[in-house]
Formats: C-alpha cells, sequence, structure tokens
C-alpha cells in the first residue's frame, strides 16, 4: 500500500511536470502573419451555454461570410472560440490561452462580470476588446474597450422612458433577480429614472438564482399593489415560469421586459399564448422581415438548428463593427496587437455601422454605442414592433 | 384576505418539500446515510416525465407510471452499485462523498442529453381548482392534489412500516443491522427496498414539483433536495410524520418570510431556521433521542 | 519517529520551492505561454483551500461543504478594505493589512459558525456547512456600502437607499459585488502564503493538539474519556481550517478584479469541487491534497476541448475512488491479490 502510494504521487508529479511542458509548448505566435485573428469567449457549458454558444455561433457566421467575401482588405479572419463557464477566472484563462494562439483582436466575454475581469488584461496587453453583450457599465471602463449591446443603465433609463412616454402603466411593479449583475444594474437605474415620471412603482421584489421556481409571493405582492404592468428585468427562462405562475393565479398585467427576454418563444414547450401581449425593448428581433436578418436567420438555422437570439446578433453585428473599423484604420495584420488596438480605437469613433441590432450605430470614446432601442410586442406568438 | 392566499401558497410549497423529505428520511431512517443524490432522482423523474409525455403527444399518466418504474430501477441500482459496497466502510464520509458523486453524475448525464437551456413543462394535473369568495381566493388544482398526495403517502407509508412484515424489517434493520441479520432478515435487500420506495416517491415529488414550478432543467431538483432535507431534519431525521411536518413548516416559514421580511433574503432565513433548531433540539421536532455506542 | 515526520514534512516544502523555482526560470527564459502564467496564482490559492478543507475532513474529520464560504469572507473583507483605501495607503502594507483582514474575519466566521455547528455530527454537520455557505452568499448579495464625504453608507435593500452623495463610491454593490480591486497576487506571494499554510497544518497535526484532534476523529467517546477537551479541539482545528480558507479567499479577490458572490466561485459546487481534491489527493494527506489541487485545476485548462465531458469524468472518478479505496470488500480483495504479488516478488526475490 505504502508503495502503491508512492507510485501513486510520482505519477501525479510527473503528469504535473509534463503537462506544464506541454503548456511550454504553444509560443506565442506574433506578428508577420498575413490573416487577422480575431477571438470569442463566452460561457459554452454550464448552466448559461445557451449565452455563450449563441455569441460565438453568431460570430463564425459572421466570420464566414467575411472570409467568402474576400476578408478584410483582402485579409482572411482566423477565428476561435474558448469557454469560460460564466467564471471570470476561467474567462481570464480563456483569454491567455486565445493570447497564445496570437489573437489580435477579441470579441467578448459574453457576460458582464467575465467581460469586467478580461478588460483588466486587455488593457495592459492594449488588445482591442469589443464586447457583443457584456452590458454592465464597467465593462467599458478602459478606453481599450467598446460594446455592441445597450448598457445595463441604459436600459433602464430608455425602459422608464417608454413606459412614460406612452402612458403604459400607473402603478408599476417589478420583479428582479438579485443575483445578478445584469438585473439589479437594470432594476436600479429604472427605479431612479421612475422618480418624477407619471407612474409610481407600487412593488419591487427580487429573488435569487438559487430560489428561482416560486414567484407566487412576488405576482401575488404585485397583484395587491394593484400594479397593471409588471417590468421584468430579467432573461426569459425565468421570465417563462413567472407568465405562466401569473396565468395559474389568474393576473393579467402589462409584462415589459428588456433584452434578455428576447428568446422567450423559443423555451422548448412553452405555451405561447401566455406572452401574448408581452413588450420587451431589444435591438433585435429574429422575425424581423429585412433581408439582412431573414439572411443572417436563416444560415444560424441551417447551421445550428435554431433560431438565433439577440446574443447571436450582437456578436455578428461584431465582427462586422470589427471589419469596417479595421478598413478604416487601414490597418494591416502583420502590425502587432498594439498598434492594431490604438488604430481600430480611433476608427471606431469614426465609423457608423448598420448591423443587426440597429440601423445606425456609432460609439464615443467611453465605448458606449449610440442606437435606437427598438420596442417589440408579442402577437399571435412573434414579435411585431410596439410602433 | 391575501395572508390566506401566502398561506395556501406555503402550504402548496410545503407539501412538495414533504413528499421529498419523505422519501430522504426514509433512506436515511433505514440505511443510515444521506442520499444526497435524491435531488436528482427528482429531476431524472421530471426528464423522463417530459420526454414521454413528448412522445406520446401529452398522455401524462403513462409518463409517470414509466417515471415511476425507471425511477425505482434508478435507484436500486444505485444503491447497488455505488452505495452497498461501502456499506461498512471505515469513514462515514465515505458514502456521504459517493452520493455527492452521484449527484453530479446525473445532473451532468441530464446535462449533455437535454442541454442546459430549460425546458416548459406541462402539468399532470389539470384541474383548475376551487376558488373561494368570488374569486378572491383560489386555491390551484396542483395544491390540492399535492396536499392530498402527501397525506395518502404518509398514510400509506405508516401502515406499511407498522403492520407489514416487510416493514417490520425495515425497522429492525434501522435499529441494529447485525441483530436484524441474525434474526433472519436479509438486510441488503430491506435496504433496496427502502431505496425503491424512496426512488418511487422522487419520481412522485417530481410530477407534483414541476407541474407547481413548470421549468425544468438539470439544476431543477438540486436546491428543492437540499431544502427537503432541511426539512426531514427539522422534523426529525427518521421520522415519517416529522418529515410531513418539517415540510409543511419550511414551505410556510418560505413562504411568509419572502412575503414579509424580504424576498431575497428567503434562503438565508430559511438555512438559519434550520441551524437555529439543530442548537436548541438536535434532534428536531419529532426526532428521538439516540444514545451513543461505544 | 521524530525524524520520519520531519523528513516527510521536508519533502512537502521541498516539493513546493522546487516547483517554485522551475516556474520561475521557466518564466525568466520565456518559455512558458500566457496562458500557463494566468493559472499558476488560482493553482496556489486553491492548493491553499485544499489544504484548509483537508485540514477539517481528514484531521479533524468532520465533512464540511461550505468552505467556500469562508472563502467568500476572506475575498470580500480583504477586497472591501483594499478598495477602499486604494488611494490613501501604499501598496505594500496595504497587502498585508488585507491579508490580516481577511484571514481575521474568516477565522472569527469560523469561530462562530462552528460553535453550532460543532456541537453536530457527520451528515448533520455536512449539511449545516452547506446552509451557512449558502447564507453568507445570499446575505453578501444584499449588501451596499458606499462611501462618500459623509462616511460609510450602508443598506440591505438596494444602492438607491444608500442615499450617497454625489462624490460617493459604491464599493460593495449588491450582486454586482466588488469590482475594482487592485491586481496584488501574484505567483510568488501565493507561493509564500501557501508555504505558510503548510507549515501551520504539518506543525499542528504533528503536535500535542494535532494528535488530541486525530483522536477525536478516531474515536470520539474514547477520547473524550481520557479527558480531551473536544470542543476546544474541535473549534481550533475548524477555525485554522475557516482562516486558511480565508488567506486563499484574499488571494482571489486580488487576482481577479471582479468579485461576485455567485454559485459558480462560493456555493456548494465550488465547495465540492475542493472536496473532490481532498478526495483524490487522499484524505487526511496534507501533501496530496496540494499536487491534487494543482493537477485538477491544471488538466481541465490544458484539455480545454473536453470540458464538456469534464464533470462528467470528474464525477465518475469520485464515484470509483470511493469504492476503490473505502469498501471494505475492495480492500479486502486488494489485500488478497496484491498481498499474493508481494509473495510471489518476496520469492523470486529468495
Amino acid at each position: 500500500m505504502k508503495k502503491a502510494k508512492k507510485v501513486f504521487s510520482a505519477v501525479l508529479a510527473s503528469a504535473m511536470a509534463l503537462s506544464l511542458l506541454a503548456g511550454c509548448g504553444a509560443g506565442a505566435a506574433k506578428g508577420g502573419s498575413d490573416t487577422f485573428k480575431i477571438g470569442a469567449i463566452g460561457p459554452l457549458t454550464g448552466a448559461a451555454a445557451a449565452y455563450g454558444n449563441a455569441v460565438v455561433n453568431g460570430a463564425q457566421i459572421a466570420v464566414d461570410e467575411i472570409n467568402a467575401a474576400g476578408g478584410i482588405n483582402g485579409y482572411q479572419i482566423e477565428y476561435k472560440s474558448e469557454d469560460d463557464e460564466l467564471n471570470a477566472e476561467k474567462s481570464v484563462n480563456a483569454y491567455n490561452t486565445l493570447k497564445d494562439w496570437g489573437m489580435q483582436i477579441l470579441v467578448g466575454s459574453t457576460t458582464s462580470a467575465c467581460s469586467i475581469a478580461v478588460s483588466e488584461n486587455t488593457k495592459n496587453d492594449n488588445m482591442f476588446q469589443l464586447t457583443p453583450s457584456g452590458s454592465a457599465e464597467d465593462c467599458v471602463k478602459y478606453d481599450n474597450v467598446f460594446r455592441v449591446c445597450f448598457s445595463d443603465p441604459n436600459q433602464g433609463i430608455a425602459s422608464a422612458q417608454y413606459i412614460s412616454d406612452h402612458n403604459l402603466a400607473t402603478k408599476v411593479g417589478i420583479i428582479y433577480d438579485n443575483s445578478d449583475v445584469y438585473s439589479s444594474g437594470i432594476y436600479q437605474k429604472f427605479a431612479q429614472e421612475s422618480e418624477g415620471k407619471n407612474y409610481e412603482i407600487v412593488s419591487a421584489e427580487a429573488y435569487t438564482q438559487d430560489n428561482n421556481t416560486d414567484f407566487s409571493v412576488q405576482l401575488q405582492k404585485a397583484k395587491d399593489a394593484g400594479a397593471d404592468l409588471v417590468f421584468l428585468p430579467i432573461y426569459y427562462s425565468d421570465a417563462a415560469l413567472i407568465l405562466t405562475q401569473a396565468n395559474t393565479m389568474g393576473y393579467a398585467p402589462t409584462f415589459f421586459g428588456v433584452d434578455g427576454m428576447d428568446g422567450i418563444l423559443t423555451v422548448e414547450n412553452f405555451d405561447t399564448s401566455l406572452a401574448e401581449g408581452l413588450m420587451l425593448l431589444t435591438p433585435f428581433a429574429a422575425d424581423a422581415t429585412d433581408d439582412l436578418t431573414v439572411n443572417f436567420v436563416k444560415q444560424y438555422n441551417d447551421k445550428f438548428g435554431e433560431t438565433p437570439n439577440q446574443f447571436a446578433a450582437d456578436a455578428y453585428d461584431a465582427v462586422y463593427i470589427i471589419k469596417a473599423a479595421i478598413e478604416k484604420a487601414g490597418v494591416t495584420p502583420d502590425k502587432s496587437t498594439s498598434e492594431i488596438c490604438d488604430a481600430v480605437k480611433a476608427a471606431m469613433l469614426e465609423i457608423e455601422a448598420k448591423g443587426l441590432t440597429s440601423q445606425k450605430m456609432t460609439w464615443e470614446a467611453s465605448g458606449e454605442p449610440n442606437k435606437e432601442p427598438k420596442a417589440v410586442v408579442i402577437k399571435g406568438g412573434t414579435y411585431v414592433s410596439a410602433e | 384576505m391575501s395572508f390566506l392566499t401566502y398561506l395556501i401558497n406555503g402550504l402548496s410549497l410545503g407539501s412538495i418539500y414533504a413528499i421529498i423529505a419523505l422519501g430522504y428520511t426514509m433512506v436515511y431512517g433505514i440505511a443510515k446515510m444521506l442520499n444526497f443524490a435524491h435531488g436528482d432522482f427528482i429531476m431524472v423523474g421530471c426528464y423522463i416525465i417530459f420526454s414521454v409525455s413528448a412522445a406520446l403527444s401529452g398522455n401524462s399518466v403513462v409518463g409517470i407510471i414509466v417515471a415511476i418504474v425507471l425511477c425505482t430501477v434508478l435507484g436500486v441500482t444505485t444503491e447497488f452499485v455505488a452505495y452497498r459496497p461501502l456499506r461498512g466502510a471505515a469513514s462515514p464520509l465515505a458514502v456521504l462523498i459517493t452520493a455527492i458523486g452521484v449527484s453530479y453524475l446525473l445532473e451532468n448525464i441530464a446535462l449533455l442529453i437535454y442541454g442546459a437551456d430549460i425546458k416548459s413543462f406541462t402539468s399532470v394535473v389539470n384541474w383548475e381548482g376551487l376558488s373561494f369568495a368570488g374569486g378572491e381566493l383560489k386555491i390551484q388544482g396542483v395544491t390540492i392534489v399535492t396536499i392530498a398526495i402527501s397525506v395518502v403517502i404518509l398514510i400509506a407509508l405508516q401502515l406499511f412500516i407498522n403492520k407489514t412484515k416487510q416493514g417490520q424489517a425495515m425497522l429492525a434493520a434501522s435499529e441494529d443491522k447485525g441483530a436484524a441479520a441474525l434474526m433472519g432478515i436479509n438486510v441488503n435487500r430491506t435496504i433496496a427496498l427502502t431505496f425503491a420506495i424512496g426512488s418511487a416517491l422522487a419520481a412522485v415529488a417530481g410530477a407534483l414539483l414541476c407541474s407547481a414550478y413548470p421549468s425544468l432543467s438539470p439544476y431543477t431538483g438540486a436546491m428543492p433536495g437540499i431544502k427537503a432535507f432541511v426539512a426531514a431534519v427539522l422534523g426529525g431525521i427518521g421520522s415519517i410524520p416529522g418529515a410531513m411536518i418539517g415540510g409543511l413548516v419550511l414551505g410556510i416559514v418560505e413562504i411568509l418570510s419572502k412575503t414579509y421580511i424580504s424576498s431575497q433574503l428567503s434562503d438565508a432565513i430559511v438555512f438559519g431556521i434550520l441551524v437555529i433548531v439543530l442548537l436548541v433540539k438536535p434532534t428536531g421536532i419529532l426526532g428521538k433521542q439516540i444514545q451513543e455506542k461505544v | 519517529m521524530k525524524n520520519k515526520i520531519t523528513k516527510q514534512n521536508l519533502i512537502t516544502y521541498g516539493i513546493v520551492l522546487a516547483f517554485y523555482i522551475i516556474v520561475e526560470i521557466l518564466m525568466l527564459t520565456g518559455v512558458l505561454s500566457s496562458h500557463m502564467k494566468g493559472l499558476l496564482v488560482p493553482m496556489t490559492y486553491y492548493a491553499i483551500i485544499a489544504v484548509a478543507l483537508n485540514l477539517c475532513v481528514g484531521i479533524l474529520g468532520e465533512l464540511s461543504i461550505g468552505h467556500c464560504g469562508f472563502m467568500c469572507i476572506g475575498a470580500f473583507t480583504s477586497a472591501f478594505f483594499s478598495r477602499a483605501t486604494e488611494n490613501s495607503i501604499p501598496t505594500v502594507p496595504r497587502f498585508i493589512i488585507a491579508f490580516i483582514i481577511g484571514i481575521a474575519f474568516a477565522a472569527l466566521f469560523g469561530f462562530l459558525i462552528g460553535i453550532p455547528v460543532l456541537r453536530l455530527k457527520g451528515d448533520y454537520l455536512a449539511i449545516v456547512t452547506l446552509a451557512f455557505g449558502e447564507i453568507i452568499k445570499n446575505v453578501i448579495n444584499s449588501f451596499y456600502i458606499g462611501i462618500d464625504s459623509k462616511g460609510v453608507h450602508f443598506s440591505m435593500k438596494d444602492s438607491m437607499a444608500l442615499g450617497m452623495e454625489a462624490d460617493g463610491d459604491i464599493i460593495v454593490n449588491g450582486a454586482m459585488g466588488i469590482t475594482g480591486t487592485p491586481h496584488n497576487a501574484n505567483f510568488t506571494i501565493g507561493i509564500v502564503v501557501l508555504l505558510i499554510s503548510l507549515f501551520v497544518v504539518q506543525n499542528l497535526v504533528n503536535s500535542r493538539d494535532g494528535r488530541a484532534i486525530m483522536a477525536i476523529r478516531d474515536n470520539y467517546i474514547a477520547a473524550e474519556a481520557t479527558g480531551i477537551n473536544i470542543t476546544g479541539y474541535k473549534m481550533m482545528a475548524f477555525t485554522i481550517s475557516a482562516a486558511i480558507a480565508g488567506a486563499a479567499g484574499v488571494l482571489f479577490s486580488h487576482n481577479i478584479t471582479t468579485l461576485t458572490a455567485s454559485s459558480q466561485y462560493f456555493g456548494y459546487n465550488a465547495s465540492i469541487m475542493i472536496l473532490v481534491y481532498v478526495v483524490l489527493g487522499g484524505i487526511g494527506n496534507i501533501r496530496g491534497s496540494v499536487i491534487a489541487a494543482c493537477i485538477l485545476y491544471l488538466l481541465p485548462e490544458l484539455l480545454r476541448g473536453l470540458n464538456t465531458y469534464r464533470m462528467l469524468i470528474y464525477s465518475i472518478v469520485l464515484i470509483v475512488m470511493m469504492i476503490v479505496n473505502w469498501s471494505p470488500k475492495v480492500i479486502e480483495w486488494r489485500k488478497r491479490t496484491f498481498g499474493r504479488l508481494n509473495l510471489k516478488r518476496a520469492k523470486e526475490v529468495a
């Protein structure tokens, strides 16, 4: 037994030494290449895998299209994605892996906390980072980081504005996820912005990811307070449950969501008639009829067998935005990562992009996009423009 | 009136915890092991009902029967493969850690088969329920069914344990495995039977859990499983009426603390109560004092 | 006997030091990829918390599945301190004080939680540590703390309830946690903390106190009959274990600049992850924990493609390891087969 243990520890120790060496094998390949190397990071496994896979797949479609059409300024794109399991630590590891591969521009990370953690590293390395969906305020605090989606505060403000402008409600109830960065970020800004508007917030109830099955209390409170609109700054998976429970308890206010609500119609076995009348502010609707969206949805369906959501659209746009900025800046892949970053950063302020998520997007030096939120309402099982 | 609504919601949640806790407490009382994977048996049951119902275009009765059968098989197999070899191990931690491993295994298999996306579960109870005071007070059908089923199970288990030979054998095995074996009781078979009953209960609990809270993911069973264990401990682990009481108390406390204290801290409160109960009465509400043997 | 123990301890330190020196040389020569470099600090803090948990599970013999809760406390208290004093105290003393604060708070909570928890045994204790881990996470997610010219504001509702002045800085922002903690941890510091933790634990194990603790583990009633103060020794081991977990938390929060009290870092899943390290390294084997933590952290990173199956593989390995190492029948069978092998070998030699 003693001997077996010794042998075992020797095996372990040598495995460790080997793995170290294996790690060394991947030398830093930099410069001198004739392709742009773009990397993407997101949760590809685990509970949030749906978001990460959407980003990675969406970007993949854009890269394939660009490469088929001759690349950026004649240079092909090499594309690689890494998993972060929704874990900031793993996200930084994923970033380092991509850096060893020779990444020059990062599309990521998919989620806010991971994106913030990675931005610390991209800033140190001066690498251009464009997060498709990292919506927390701090995601773009460094000048090398830009984003495609709306920020959480922006969504909060836009929602409050929209509800007030369209006289949607007099009494508003809120249900938000207190354990989630995205949800509590929007909630806080929404609550602040609601001061002095033509409606009042009558209930604001939280839940956590460990307690996301029973919403009877939150709904009952909103109902008792007489809320005629319930604001749901949360992801669609929890919202589907809230709608079902509200239905069984016979409570039918207007439900109002934000971009995380996109995807609710794709929940397997979900009775979509419950979502009838649900309003949401979202930059992307898979049912839109413009050529760009139709083409994207078709390609995505063919390749990955599902309908793309907002994350996929953001990532698709992100790759095209990078293309536009590189073309504007006129950089070539043989430049160093830092030089590319500086050039692209400057070009970002000048370009005007058109994509799936907006007809017109421009950027400020803060990294925030300027674009119009679209309000859609679900009618007959599809999105219809709310205007 | 709204207090009554909250109370009924609490009862509904509590009776689901109670059914899960009954399974926990059976296994713990007889096999003396904490089956950490019990919550995941529930999840497996839900997925089986979901898949079978989808394949038979909405026939949930067949789904429930298939789920009960398969969960029973799963429970007995798990016991045979993973837990039985560790009976009599030098450290009681061994079997607990194995149970954690089984829990992980089931979650990850479900993740590979069904993916992480949630599925919307169609309720197996198609009854609208009752409504009083002109619709002010509504009791959902699934709530009534859940409470009724939990009472039926409670009585059935009590009768089974106290009146049948197999039940007496279980009691004997829980008292002293060695002595029970000397009396001609096949301890291994008795424990396997316990697992079979516990797992069948898990399938029933799964059907009711997902009917009341219709969303299904690989982690559906984890938190209710833990809470139900808390309920079982609260009521006095090993005691069948205790599990029922513990479950109801826990459900009501959870809903009322969400309502009147804080919706975000309700989990902290629920777990806090567990700690307090264990401090004041470590054997739980209906638990009996166990003498330590040298 | 004495010498043998010292030798074993020295080997452990030696392995860690040798590893450190090799890595440093590789770093200097520039062959180490940035991916590997990024893994070094996490590796040290996972090794540290594995050592802490092994003290609790292996030496004290009580299963804790909420140990990441202590890591969470260490991480949040120290990150709060560092963020609050970022501009007023220079880096070196600040980081040292952050360590002291993180460890002290984790130890304090270990002590407070230990009082009720250690009256329980076995499965009860496991479930209560789990409950505490969840409570800590749940409560921290509802904390809002900000500092402005008027002093410190605190709320458990939301950030608006803080009533901050315009110049205010919200440091702990509920679910958003703490962002912008200075990036102070590095590999050298991690190794030093690991060595100190090893020193503390190994000396404890080989001391009179350590033997008392193991006596409690091996036979509770006999230990009590010998006059060993059971509660006292249990508390001691548990508090030390919590303090070391707190140190791991300090490294954690000063390595990644975003800190959120979410399940994937501090929930029971994370605690179970650490438990896997301890079990695979050998329960009670401190050196094993360090090596297992390093390898199990490295392997999935190096085999990133296998990620989908990683947890599946872990769970199967966990079950198989437990049965192989602990099942009475398997142990007997192993003795018979390998015993015969040994006999044969002995004959051949003869």
